[in-house]
């Protein structure tokens, strides 16, 4: 992934990089780490909760959809922390990709009719950004951005 | 994550402590639908007291066991979410489904 060669617009501060095996015990595991990282925010502990749960999601469906829940595949996550108060997220998998991508993000489709099909929705509720990139039989990007500086501003405005 | 299940006449009371995740959301389905199948149950209550995080796979969870107690004319409750969880729920949509209450205690004096 190139998120962390996007400089020169804005500085890193921090970066971390996890690589785990998709099986569902690594989802508390994938989202406390990450939580734990955006709390240099120095944002609300509410904040750091809808990062989790955006975490949860996205590590959630590259298990389910991009493994099938074959506990085969590893799942890469890369968070950086800007010096603007932004975290970006990146949740990657080597798995099927998604076929059709625009389907795959209305709310409340599922292929999984177990599932709400609330997670795309989730993560773009709560965050500032989502791009999704997916290739069949290769696997599925979801980068997630939030500002934390933006929301400030916008507050005092 | 723990769970305790309690059989109350034709209720069972599900109690969960700790996160509802994608990994809890699995192993308590099969449990709940195997009670489910096996006791003449129709009521379900889920204490979410000490619940400290829900995600989809957990809000999944829900919706599919009201799916079957509803097809049984049963009644399923939701109790003691926190203001974490309680958002999600709502967000969700799910409490226009399941009603949410404060304690078990609420339900019984319906």
């Amino acid at each position: 992934m190139k998120t962390s060669l996007r400089l020169g617009v804005m500085n890193v501060k921090n970066n971390v990089r996890l690589e785990f095996i998709g099986i569902p015990e690594n989802v508390s595991f994938a989202r406390s780490c990450i939580g734990a990282f955006a709390a240099q925010l120095d944002c609300t502990l509410e904040d750091i909760e809808e990062i989790k749960l955006v975490v949860s999601e996205a590590v959630s469906n590259s298990i389910i959809h991009g493994y099938g829940g074959s506990r085969e595949g590893s799942v890469t996550i890369e968070a950086s922390l800007y010096d603007n108060r932004t975290i970006e997220i990146t949740v990657i998998d080597y798995g099927c990709g998604i076929e059709d991508l625009e389907q795959a993000m209305k709310p409340s489709y599922s292929s999984d009719p177990a599932r709400m099909g609330l997670g795309f929705t989730f993560m773009k509720s709560f965050m500032d950004e989502m791009e999704v990139v997916s290739k069949p039989h290769e696997g599925t990007s979801v980068r997630l951005k939030r500002s934390f500086l933006q929301r400030e501003q916008q507050a005092y405005a | 994550m723990a769970y305790e299940l309690k059989q109350v006449r034709n209720t069972l009371v599900v109690k969960l402590t700790g996160e509802l995740d994608l990994l809890i959301s699995e192993r308590l389905r099969k449990e709940i639908d195997n009670r489910l199948e096996d006791n003449g149950i129709k009521n379900l209550i889920f204490n979410m007291e000490r619940v400290s995080f829900i995600d989809s796979s957990g809000l999944g969870l829900i919706i599919g066991r009201y799916k079957k107690i509803n097809a049984n004319s049963g009644r399923m409750y939701i109790v003691g979410a926190s203001n974490n969880v309680e958002k999600i729920l709502l967000f969700s949509g799910i409490n226009k489904l399941v009603p949410i209450y404060n304690q078990e205690q609420d339900i019984i004096n319906i």
